[in-house]
């Protein structure tokens, strides 16, 4: 810890110590958090900076220095608790200093989850009426988006809590979802914006989150379940990985080709360009020429996206299109990281009808696991703890030889192009 | 922090919590009550002692999943009715209020 302290200070003299001794400054000095703030990359701490010196809340100078001694002795000084408003049974996450008495001013930092819009599409009143009511009673930090997608409203106290709740949500907003129950959605922005949407995803995002806004507030299954909306299988949401059950948009017939756009293409690439860098890169070498014109064969195509992203104009995703559920998904925790397994290859997802027989459909699967499932035990642990046979036997599924393990190897491959 | 209780000072953690079990009395729990704003009926009473008793037997509170489920069986209802009851009850949650009524530690884990 000494010596950590040393170096700073050292470094510090080198015509960084502007803070030390000055009184005009808000923050105390804090070499070690300074370092960070070296390098070409952006960095939080000059976010909070920021913040501090203009709005000189004093909960924001404890962080920092609370975190400068972190920095020093290498250990984390924040501890859990439960704080709640009326009727819910989550969305605060609790953060206590255990070291209040020697930063007094950091002594609670409690974060507000805030749902965001399906697709993350706000209005700028919308998002001024957010700020305005933070800064008003909390430290006006704020992270987008948490990997529920939540907004991060972080650093409240507790007995401030209630009167912000209600005015964050008399101006529309809502608690997100923490503890062992349905969690915050996330769907990526969909038919909205983008042309490879299979299918509604906001709408669907919507009407699951109004289905579930119970269990969402009040958590009281085995653990957390994450849902994820992806329009196509570019999967921009990285459903497949993180999230139990991902949504994502697929098609069931041949993609479509525009052969005068093909051309077009090609006229402005050049031949060796489709060659390399589409056909050559096609993972199950699903595309041909024949007679200069290309043919895809869709028994062999496995949605991996890469030709649609390439030539967007010329090929677009199927008539015949719907959604895939792939359950398990899950970064590290107990069990290591699960990538999600196909376990309902396709269904339609246009009606009002398909939504609600796909709404039904996951209720019966989150039954099965809140009877089945273990304390503590993600969905996709439970399935494979009791093999899939018995997971499709409980919620009345019939087995399919397209159901498989690995649809993908890699969501973070992106092609060059 | 510490409460009064019938003239004595019973001792609680810095969120309300009993700090000592043992110290449990009804009319601890009763000024516990008024701490939280709720008026103890019949029915409150029934599921602090619910929880009292599965402290006794297990020496952890019950997961919110478990508590639902018995309450849902104990009353005939199906796990959404159960909630909203238990939700009707406590308010703030039957894990963190009806804890800190029962004398029960204060719920650990990350929410």
């Amino acid at each position: 810890m000494e010596g950590a302290k040393g170096a700073a200070s050292k470094d510090g003299n080198q015509g960084k110590e502007v803070g030390a001794g000055n009184n005009e400054k808000f923050l105390n000095p804090t070499p070690m958090l300074d370092e960070l703030e070296k390098g070409p990359w952006p960095s939080f701490i000059s976010g909070f900076k920021e913040l501090a010196e203009r709005t000189e809340k004093p909960m924001l100078r404890g962080v920092m220095d609370q975190l400068e001694y972190s920095y020093n002795t290498k250990m984390g000084y924040w501890k859990g608790g439960l704080v709640t408003v009326d009727g819910y049974g989550a969305g605060i996450i609790t953060r206590y200093s255990m070291i209040k008495d020697k930063f007094p001013e950091a002594a609670e930092f409690h974060t507000m989850r805030i749902q965001p819009a399906p697709g993350l599409h706000y209005n700028t009143k919308m998002l001024r009426e957010l700020c305005d009511i933070w800064e008003k009673y909390g430290s006006g930090l704020i992270a987008l988006h948490g990997q529920t997608g939540d907004i991060m409203l972080q650093g409240i106290e507790q007995d401030k809590v209630q009167a912000c709740f209600d005015e964050l949500n008399q101006a529309g907003w809502d608690l997100g979802g923490a503890g062992a129950g349905m969690r915050t959605a996330v769907s990526c922005i969909g038919p909205g914006r983008c042309e490879q949407a299979c299918y509604d995803n906001l709408k669907v995002h919507l009407d699951m989150l109004r289905h579930f806004v119970g269990p969402l507030h009040r958590p009281e299954w085995n653990y957390k379940i994450k849902l994820k909306f992806s329009g196509c299988p570019n999967d921009c949401t990285n459903a497949i990985m993180r999230s139990d059950l991902a949504v994502i948009g697929t098609w069931k017939d041949a993609i479509q080709v525009e052969p005068e756009e093909v051309t077009a293409w090609v006229e402005e690439r050049g031949m060796d360009a489709l060659v390399n860098e589409v056909i050559n890169l096609c993972p199950t070498r699903a595309i041909s020429l024949r007679e200069g014109q290309m043919q895809i064969e869709s028994r062999d195509c496995v949605r991996c996206m890469h030709c649609l992203n390439v030539m967007p104009k010329a090929l677009s995703p199927g008539k015949e299109r719907g959604i895939s559920l792939l359950m398990g998904g899950k970064n590290t925790l107990k069990v290591g990281v699960n990538m999600g397994s196909m376990i309902v290859p396709f269904m339609k997802m246009e009606s009002d009808e398909d939504i609600a027989a796909f709404i039904e459909m996951v209720e019966g699967i989150i039954d099965w696991w809140d009877d089945n499932g273990l304390d503590h035990e993600r969905i996709g642990e439970t399935i494979e703890r009791v093999g899939l046979k018995l997971f499709l036997e409980g919620v009345g599924m019939e087995a399919n030889i397209n159901m498989v393990t690995r649809p993908r190897d890699n969501p973070y491959f992106k092609a060059k192009y | 922090m510490a409460i009064e209780v019938n003239g004595v000072s019973v001792e609680t953690d810095e969120n309300g919590y009993l700090v000592n079990l043992e110290d449990w009395t009804e009319d601890v729990a009763k000024i516990l009550a008024v701490g939280e704003e709720i008026e103890m009926t019949e029915e409150h009473w029934n599921l602090v002692k619910f929880l009292r008793g599965y402290y006794d037997e297990y020496q952890i509170a019950p997961a919110v999943k478990v508590l639902t489920k018995a309450i849902a069986n104990e009353n005939g209802m199906d796990k959404k009715a159960a909630s909203e009851f238990l939700y009707g009850l406590f308010p703030k949650g039957p894990g963190l209020q009806a804890c800190k009524i029962a004398g029960l530690p204060k719920p650990t884990g990350c929410v």
